[in-house]
């Protein structure tokens, strides 16, 4: 692509303007990559279709469980803290619509990563001409993961019926808006646990310990007493706020915006530490096999 | 036997290898016990006119989620359904059909000292977490509930690994079992009273679980620990445990004859 040819009036476009064509350029190479990358997992998933819809039927028999669990116990009581039923199940779908998207997106090549470490793959991705992070972190897109993503938004709907919420617009954006960062937020914490394996072969451990930690995410914020688990899990690991601050959005429980913004932060600040942590871990990377 | 008992060894040899995935499998899972006890503390303070939920109070309830996990650490199946799928898969187990070793005592070998290191591993943290709570534990009622907890805990061990190693068998027929494996285990979770104790369950629902094997893969040592489950009903319980062992051993054992005769013996 060639950059725009400079105007007199402007005098020395030149390098600003090349650059951001360069940025473009780049942005449009990396998008079409991610493309094909989108078409090829569809292409695999659909070579063993039975196992596609079994997967589907596996996630979705989970999702119901744990609304199981939601109706088991307000069988015995009415309330939950400040929560009503209706509200934690909107909660548990809000939670369940952020670690799926997260599954379809990021989690099969976070778990994936200490293979490529150990086999020596990684070579090949840090020598293709495409960012070896993005090509790592997006390779693999797990198409079922959206279909469960959606019956986990239908879930929702029926919950706000319920609780007879009507989201206005604004809402509904600052909800999308937040599940992304709760999505980044999961992503950059899963794959800097990832990249451990670039010390330890027993890296996946740790990527499926964190694993264990969506469940934390689906529990109201307000049961947790003021101490050192809330701490951790709302500064270090911010599993109290991915879905507990989008849910209290749309029921309108939310005690200040300046909790939404404290999603966002540290979702930024997050993802930056794991981009510090991928290049530290990069530098160690001694290839295994060659 | 004692070619049984060197499997045993080789095992845990092999499972130390894996000690810092164990620990680190341990100390996770406690995460989410944790967030599951604060949330139990929440509806009970929640709940102040109400002391009780189906017969436990809060220290009742955290206790039985306390043994649940002591439970589950030395009886859960953890790798081995997978490694048994692979072994048929990728052809393996040709060499047990020669030598004059069997497959199934092999696995259960390897089972019991995959629990064992796996059991080490864990005790650190869930030692510390135990003597954190150590308020709400208790120990059993009489010295009869402890031998029968002893007892049950064996056959929940058994019960497990027999009915994760016929699922495992299913690999002779098809060639992806992960996703019946993540089925089953959705089942075990609930409906063996990992996600919360089965009796505060409405009764109906409780007593048809009670014709499946689910509540004794986990809750039924569980109960008989806490006092829950005692005289008649206890033995009838080991009865009903002791059967479903002897059941699903002999459908392990048909499930392979069967097996082995589709077998064919792929890359060996």
């Amino acid at each position: 692509m060639t950059p725009p040819s400079p105007s007199p009036a402007d005098p020395d476009p030149a390098p600003r303007a090349s650059r951001k064509a360069g940025v473009w350029h780049r942005l449009r190479h990396h998008a079409g990559v991610y493309a094909v990358l989108c078409r090829n997992s569809l292409v695999r998933e659909m070579s063993f279709k039975t196992n596609f819809l079994l997967w589907i039927g596996v996630e979705l028999l989970w999702f119901a469980l744990q609304l199981a669990f939601v109706a088991v116990i307000y069988q015995h009581t009415e309330s939950i803290a400040t929560w009503s039923r209706w509200e934690v199940v909107l909660l548990v779908g809000a939670s369940q619509f952020i670690q799926q998207l997260f599954t379809a997106v990021f989690l099969t090549n976070c778990v994936q990563l200490s293979d490529h470490v150990r086999t020596g793959r990684l070579d090949f991705f840090l020598l293709l001409p495409v960012n070896p992070r993005f090509l790592i972190s997006l390779r693999q897109l797990d198409w079922g993961a959206f279909v469960n993503a959606a019956s986990a938004l239908v879930v929702m709907g029926y919950a706000a019926a319920r609780l007879g919420l009507r989201p206005d617009a604004l809402q509904l954006a600052g909800f999308g808006l937040l599940c992304v960062a709760g999505v980044l937020i999961h992503y950059a914490l899963m794959f800097m646990l990832a990249t451990v394996s670039f010390w330890t072969v027993q890296a996946q451990g740790l990527v499926w310990g964190y694993y264990n930690l969506f469940n934390v995410a689906r529990v109201p914020d307000a049961a947790f007493p003021s101490g050192p688990f809330k701490v951790v899990f709302t500064w270090v690991l911010p599993m109290l706020l991915v879905a507990n601050v989008p849910a209290k959005l749309l029921a309108e429980k939310l005690s200040s915006p300046w909790e939404m913004l404290l999603l966002l932060s540290l979702a930024g600040a997050v993802l930056g530490i794991s981009g510090l942590v991928w290049r530290l871990s990069v530098r160690r990377y001694t290839s295994a096999s060659s | 036997m004692t070619k049984y008992l060197q499997v045993f060894r080789i095992g845990v040899q092999n499972a130390l290898a894996y000690r810092a995935n164990f620990l680190f499998r341990a100390t996770f899972g406690l995460v989410p016990l944790l967030a599951t006890l604060y949330l139990w503390r929440a509806i009970y303070a929640s709940n102040p006119e109400r002391p009780e939920v189906a017969g436990y109070t809060l220290s009742g309830m955290i206790a039985y989620y306390l043994v649940m996990t002591v439970v589950d650490a030395l009886t859960g199946v953890t790798e081995d359904d997978w490694q048994i799928a692979a072994d048929i898969r990728e052809g393996r187990i040709s060499q047990f059909l020669l030598k004059p070793m069997d497959y199934l005592t092999y696995r259960l070998s390897l089972f019991a000292a995959g629990r064992v290191v796996y059991t080490a591993a864990a005790l650190l943290p869930v030692g510390v977490f135990m003597v954190w709570q150590h308020r709400h534990l208790a120990p059993p009622p009489d010295g009869v509930a402890l031998a029968a907890f002893g007892v049950s805990v064996v056959l929940t061990a058994l019960l497990q690994f027999l009915i994760s190693y016929t699922m495992a068998l299913l690999a002779f027929w098809l060639l992806e079992i992960s996703t019946f494996i993540f089925i089953l285990f959705a089942f075990e979770y609930i409906a063996g009273g990992h996600l919360f104790p089965l009796d505060i369950l409405p009764p109906g629902l409780l007593a048809v679980l009670q014709f499946t094997p689910f509540p004794y893969q986990l809750y039924f040592p569980v109960g008989i620990y806490l006092g829950r489950i005692q005289g008649a009903a206890l033995v009838q319980g080991l009865a009903i445990q002791a059967a479903w062992v002897a059941l699903v051993y002999g459908l392990a054992r048909g499930v392979w004859v069967r097996g082995i005769k589709h077998y064919s013996a792929a890359g060996g």
